[in-house]
This record gives C-alpha cells, structure tokens and sequence, in this order.
C-alpha cells in the first residue's frame, strides 16, 4: 500500500488522511448510501402515531410510579403459584437439559467423536438454537396441552442447543497433550473421557450450567404468555388489566432474582476456576 | 528548569515510593537515573508528569509547581514534557500517523482531532519526525505490525513533535534487544542534543547510561545515593546504590564495545 | 432430589391425558400442516421486512444509549464510582433481565400496537446486553496506552477518542452485530403479543387455526435466522 519510494520533501505540505477501513472508494459509497437509504425506507414504514404515543406516556408515567409503590399483596396468591411454577419448570428443565447436553456435546466435538455422530449432533444443536423458545413452546403447548410440561420441555430442548455447542467447541479447543498422555497410557474411550477431557472442561461445564439456570429462569418468565406455565400468564393478565402496580411488583421479583442468580455465578465460577 | 524539592510518594498501600527527593535539571542536559527495581525511578518519572500524584513536595518546571497545577493549566504543562514509555504504550489500532500525531493533542481541539484535520505544519512536523527516526515508509501502517524498536521509535516521535522542554523516559530500551536499546538510546541522545532537551532516561542498564550521557543519578530506597558524571560510578558506588555484587565487568563492558552501529 | 420434587409438581399440574395422547395429536397436527399453503407468501413480505426494521432499528437505538451507559459502568471511566455507576450497573440489570417481550408487552399497553412498540422493546432490552458487554471491554482495556495520551496534554474527551475508542472498537463491532443476530429471532415472535412483524401473522394463523400457513411462515423465521446468522458471521469475520 505505502512501499513506493517515499519521499519527504514531496510529502512535506500535503495534507495527510487515515486510510479509510474500506479500501475500494466505489464500495465504500455503496455502502453507505445503501445504509442511509435503508434507514430512510425502515423510518417510513415504521408509521409511528405520534398522537397515541403522546397519549400513552400518560400510562408510561403511572407505570414508572408504579414501580415505586409496587403491589405484592392483591393477587399474591397469582404471583406466588405463577414464581413457583416458573422456578419448578426452571430447576427441572436445566438439569435434564444439561444432563442431555453433555453427551450430545461431546458428539459435536470433533475431536472426540467419529463422523456419523458428530453430524447427527450437530444437526440436533442446529436446529435447537434455530428455534425460537416461544415458537417450541406454542407447538409443545399445542401437542401436550397446557400447564407447565410444555414449558419444561420447551427449556430443556432450547438448554440442549445452547450447552451443547459452547461445550462442544471448548472440548474441540482442549489441551491436546494431556489428552493424548491418558490415550497413551491404554485407557478405554470412557476413561479417557473421563481422566482426559472432563477436568479440561468442568469448570466451564459449570460455569455454562450456572448462565443457564438464569436464561431458563428469565424465559420461563414468557413461556406463560402463549399458556406453557409459569408467571407469564400473571403478568400477562396484569397488563391486559392496566394493574401497572402487580406488574410492576411481578418485574421487579423476576429482576431480583435475575440479580442474585448473576451474584451467586459469579461466585461459583470464580470459585472453580 | 526542572527542580524537584523534597519530593515524596505514598502509595495506597502503604510502600514509601519517594523519601524527599531533591533533584534539579538545567536546560539541555540528559541525565540517566539508574537504581534497583522499586528503587522508585518510574515513580519519580510519573510524579513529573502527575500521571501520579506526589504526596508532598514540589515540582517546579519553568517556573510552576505541577503539583499543585489545576487540570486545566496541568494539561498545558504536560505539553511540555515529552514522556516515552517502557512498552511504546502505542495505540495499537491507530496508525502511525495518528500515534505520532497524537502528541499534539494539547494544542488543537476535540473535534479537530477527532476527525483527524490537524494543522499542516503539524503534519508537515510529523512527517519530518518520521523521516528522522527512519519509519518514513510506514506512515499508514497500523502500530501493531510494526516490530519492537520501530515501536519505540514512533514513541519518539510522538514525544518529540509535542516540542517539549524536557523528555521524560521510563526505561526505553527494556523490552528490545541489546542492539537495538543502543540504536535507541543513541537517537534519543542525538535528539535531545539537536534540540537541547533535558531528559529524564530511567534505566536499568548501568553500562547503556554510562555510554551516552552526561549525568547520572542514583536512586536507592527513593532516595537519590548518587549524583555526578557517569566516570564516577565505581564499584564502590555502584554497591551503594544496588548492593553487594562484582562491579568490575558491567564497567569494564562499557568500553570495548563499537559504536558504529547506524541507524 | 430437588429434581424429583420439582417434577412430581409439574406432573402434578399436568394433564396426563393429553399428553398420552401426544403422539396421535402430534401425527395428526403433521397432516395438517402439510404442505404449507405456498400462496400464502404473497402476504408476507411486508411482515417479514417490518420484522428486518424492529431488528435493525432497535439495535441502532440500544446502541446509541448503550455507549454511555457503558462508559459510566465501566470502573475506569465512570466519573463517580459511588453515585453513577450504580445507576449505570441498575439501567443495565434492570434492562436485561425482563425479556423483550414483556417489554414489548408493556409498551403496547401503553403507546399501543404496531412496529414502533416493537422497535423500543428491543431496544430496551438490548441495551442492557450490550452496554454489560461493552463495559466488560472498556474495563479490559490497556491502561497504559490511555496513560500516554494523558501525558500528551490531551483532554479528558481526547483521551477518550484517542486512548479508549480505538481499543474498544473491534469489541464494539462484535457486539452491535451478534445482538443484531439474536434480534433478528426476537423479532420475529414480537407480533405475538402485538409488536408488528411476522409474529403478528403467526399469530393470526394459530388463532384460525390455519396449520399450512403456520407451518410456511416457521420455514420462513428459519431462514430469516439462517440469513442473519450468515451476515453476521461474515461481517464478525471481516472486523476481525
């Protein structure tokens, strides 16, 4: 870019300009106008109604106030049963889920697995993480009925996807040479599984798991709105009533709990590492 | 130009840095301070440009104490003092260009700089800088493809075109190979006669200092053990300042090394 | 043993019939829903492109709020360690933790229905992704090379530009773009609850019933997913 011969009496006078990060001049306008065109087009069919807008920050005031004079106590029963629903399906789905991950994990790792199986697992990740929770959860609702079962197997299979490909690519970035020490040494493949990858790999096991629990927790708090259980469903009928204090108090246990599952992996994952 | 009085440094920790030091440096004079690790050399280095603040004491340069300076008038001061950092402290995503430019943030505005339209005879000053320490041909290149020494170099520079009054040097030449600490050492002493800067070298090398510069300072426990010419560092002043050792070789090395190695 | 508890409760609530019945139901949902009804197409581009806006457009706006918040979490920018941060650090909780579609939930009872409830649900719950993000980056960063530029005489904003920005960038590109990705999929069940896109026919769909068109607009979320996904592994690749 810059080997011709330089020369710094001609250099000495001229301005000098950062290189720009796109090279090519033409690319470079292309895609920036491209951007501004798209943004323009995406504003103007966005269609904002900016007399309802206006209305609704009426309702947006009293919610902020609502949060601070929460109301835990009128429909505390709704909330207590939807909390511990939403908890149930949570603990249950995240230990089958990673129970289930583990061994589809080390499928999808290359390096452990032959071809056939590494294909099918991956294929399973594949289309676990291409799916929506909300959209299982509809069709696990429609196939199972109501109540939290279709929640539960909605997060254990999204739990299946997620795991199981960070898990296999930390197994396929392992240590080599340790690995290959145990291998040596005339160990069978479930010894080596279990003397030369697993320790390489648990503390991010559980430090993953841990990151879980509070995914599965924050979506088990949606899977109720389209009727998988858990406290969706109250929140949902909160809203549909402008109960902006029992949603507000709903909001605030999920952020709460949120907070002290972070606070305790925070502790667990600096404890195994 | 630069006096230093009593100067004193307590970090959080409770570790004495600085025990009242007192140190004066004339215009165009290039003194090397030397002294153990943890002696408090880049402390002393850092208190001068307030990258630290001193716990007590004064720090007068032309005429002002920096460490009493408000953020405003501090930062007009720091345009005088030019510091160069152990690891080159690059920007590592800019390009060199833009690092040596930077040196001149003190005088233009933020937008300015932001959008990168500094004044001509800045870039005309870099351009010449560059040409100086031989990177003339990597003006576009990102500092982080560039090799230890050029680094340095840019460091140089990026100090230099501030135009200050006095360098500040924290252990230039520690991260590069022998060769190289020579041909940067050299430079920086060719600069800073050519434009009769003092300097402030922390160095670690005793045999390195006692080639290049006129006037040593020994720091032991943060307290200066040693002020002179470097032919007065003798075995006997060198255990003063780093404790007991054989002296003989590290002395001896100075001289029959050639110094015919060009830029 | 929590385990077994927590399962004999979901059972418990669960009617065993139906799910008994599961394999039959499922079977025959199959027949229904093949094969998609392919004309139904014609009714979904502009669902599909609003779905594209509320991605796009929530992501620019989280950003642009997340920048800040950002710089005032992070412990080595925040101007006041006791006071702001932990405003920033509750912003951030706060918003990341309630799922956007509550968000969205809530912004249709109070500025109503449409794309526009949809754009700021993700934005909401973008920021707080990003600006956790993003200051774990600033808090990474090199800290001598901000020293050099302080010792320059450059301004506090001049650091910033100087010192910090570039650092940060490549992280910054990486995050503006995996949480494009993931808003891609999030937008496309807004419509459930009323946010506009294609969740608003999906929707409209299940409540009539109508399993072929369900079934051509899940196919067409999957490829809107795959698309996003590709895009932005490419563009991950070029900052890289």
């Amino acid at each position: 870019m810059n080997t011709d011969i330089f020369n710094v009496q001609t250099k000495i006078g001229k301005p000098w300009k950062k290189p720009p990060f796109v090279q090519s001049n033409l690319l470079r306008w292309v895609l920036i106008t491209g951007f501004v065109i798209y943004l323009i087009a995406a504003y103007m069919t966005i269609d904002v109604n900016w007399s309802r807008v206006y209305e609704g920050l009426e309702r947006g005031k009293k919610f902020v106030l609502a949060f601070t004079n929460p109301d835990f106590t009128s429909r505390s029963s709704d909330i207590w049963e939807g909390m511990i629903e939403s908890i149930l399906m949570t603990v249950a789905s995240s230990v089958v889920g990673i129970l289930i991950s583990i061994p589809i994990a080390l499928g999808a790792a290359r390096n452990v697995s032959p071809l056939p199986v590494y294909l099918i697992c991956r294929g399973i990740i594949a289309i676990s993480r291409a799916l929506q929770e909300i959209i299982v959860a509809i069709l696990l609702v429609a196939i199972f009925g109501f109540g939290p079962l279709a929640g539960f197997l909605t997060l254990s299979f999204a739990t299946i996807g997620f795991l199981s490909k960070l898990l296999a690519e930390d197994i396929e970035s392992m240590d080599k040479v340790q690995a290959e020490a145990i291998k040596a040494s005339g160990a069978k493949w479930t010894q080596w599984i279990n003397y030369g990858v697993q320790p390489q790999v648990m503390p991010r096991l559980i430090g993953l798991s841990i990151y879980r629990v509070d995914i599965n927790f924050r979506e088990s708090a949606i899977l109720g709105l389209v009727g998988a259980g858990g406290i969706g469903a109250t929140l949902n009928t909160a809203f549909d009533r402008y109960e902006y204090d029992t949603a507000a108090a709903i909001l605030l246990i999920i952020i709460v709990i949120v907070m002290a599952l972070e606070y305790l992996s925070g502790i667990v994952r600096a404890r195994v590492q | 130009m630069l006096e230093i009085k009593q100067l004193v440094k307590k970090y959080h920790t409770g570790d004495l840095a600085l025990n009242g030091v007192d140190l004066k440096v004339e215009k165009g004079q290039v003194m090397a301070l030397i002294g153990p690790s943890g002696a408090g050399k880049s402390t002393l280095i850092r208190c001068v440009n307030r990258l630290e603040k001193a716990t007590s004491g004064e720090i007068w340069l032309n005429g002002e104490n920096i460490v009493k300076m408000r953020s405003g008038k501090l930062r007009r001061a720091r345009r005088n003092m030019g510091m160069i950092f152990q690891e080159y402290a690059l920007v590592e995503r800019l390009t060199v260009m833009e690092n040596v430019l930077s040196g001149r943030l003190g005088y233009v505005g933020f937008w300015r700089s932001f959008l990168r339209k500094f004044p001509q005879s800045d870039i005309n000053a870099a351009f010449g800088l560059l040409e100086k320490v031989g990177l003339d041909t990597m003006v576009n290149k990102r500092a982080d493809e560039l090799s230890g020494g050029q680094r340095q170099r840019v460091g140089i520079a990026r100090a230099l075109i501030q135009k200050p009054d006095i360098l500040l040097v924290d252990e230039p030449t520690a991260s590069l190979d022998p060769k190289t600490s020579r041909q940067i050492m050299r430079l920086i002493c060719e600069l800073c006669r050519e434009r009769e800067l003092a300097a402030i070298i922390n160095i670690h090398d005793v045999a390195l200092a006692q080639m290049f510069v006129q006037r040593v300072v020994g720091l032991r426990f943060g307290a200066v053990q040693f002020d002179g010419p470097p032919e007065g560092l003798t075995p006997d002043v060198l255990t003063m300042i780093y404790g007991e050792e054989d002296w003989e070789a590290t002395i001896e090395s100075v001289d029959d090394e050639d110094d015919l190695v060009t830029l | 043993m929590i385990f077994t508890y927590c399962w004999q409760q979901i059972s418990k609530s669960t009617t065993w019939f139906f799910v008994w019945d599961a394999p039959r139901i499922a079977t025959d949902l199959w027949t229904r829903a093949t094969p998609p009804k392919w004309e139904y197409i014609s009714q979904l581009g502009k669902p599909i492109w609003d779905t594209l806006n509320i991605a796009t457009l929530g992501t620019l706006f989280a950003l642009i709020i997340a920048v800040p918040v950002a710089f005032l979490a992070a412990r080595n920018t925040t101007p006041s360690r006791f006071i702001i941060r932990p405003i920033a650090l509750l912003i951030i909780v706060s918003t990341r933790s309630i799922n956007s579609l509550i968000w969205a939930l809530l912004l249709i009872a109070i500025i109503g229905p449409g794309v526009f409830a949809g754009v700021i649900a993700i934005a909401i719950r973008s920021i707080g992704f990003c600006a956790k993000l993003l200051y774990e980056a600033i808090e990474e960063i090199d800290e001598t090379q901000v020293e050099a530029i302080t010792a320059t005489g450059a301004s506090r904003w001049q650091v910033m530009a100087y010192g910090i920005v570039p650092q940060i960038l490549p992280a910054f590109a990486g995050i503006a773009v995996f949480r494009w990705d993931i808003n891609i999929r999030e937008s496309t069940v807004l419509g459930l609850v009323g946010a506009g896109g294609i969740g608003l026919q999906l929707n409209a769909s299940l409540n009539v019933l109508a399993w072929p068109q369900v079934t051509l607009i899940l196919i067409l979320i999957l490829l809107a997913v795959i698309f996003s996904e590709w895009i932005s592994a490419k563009v991950r690749h070029a900052i890289i």
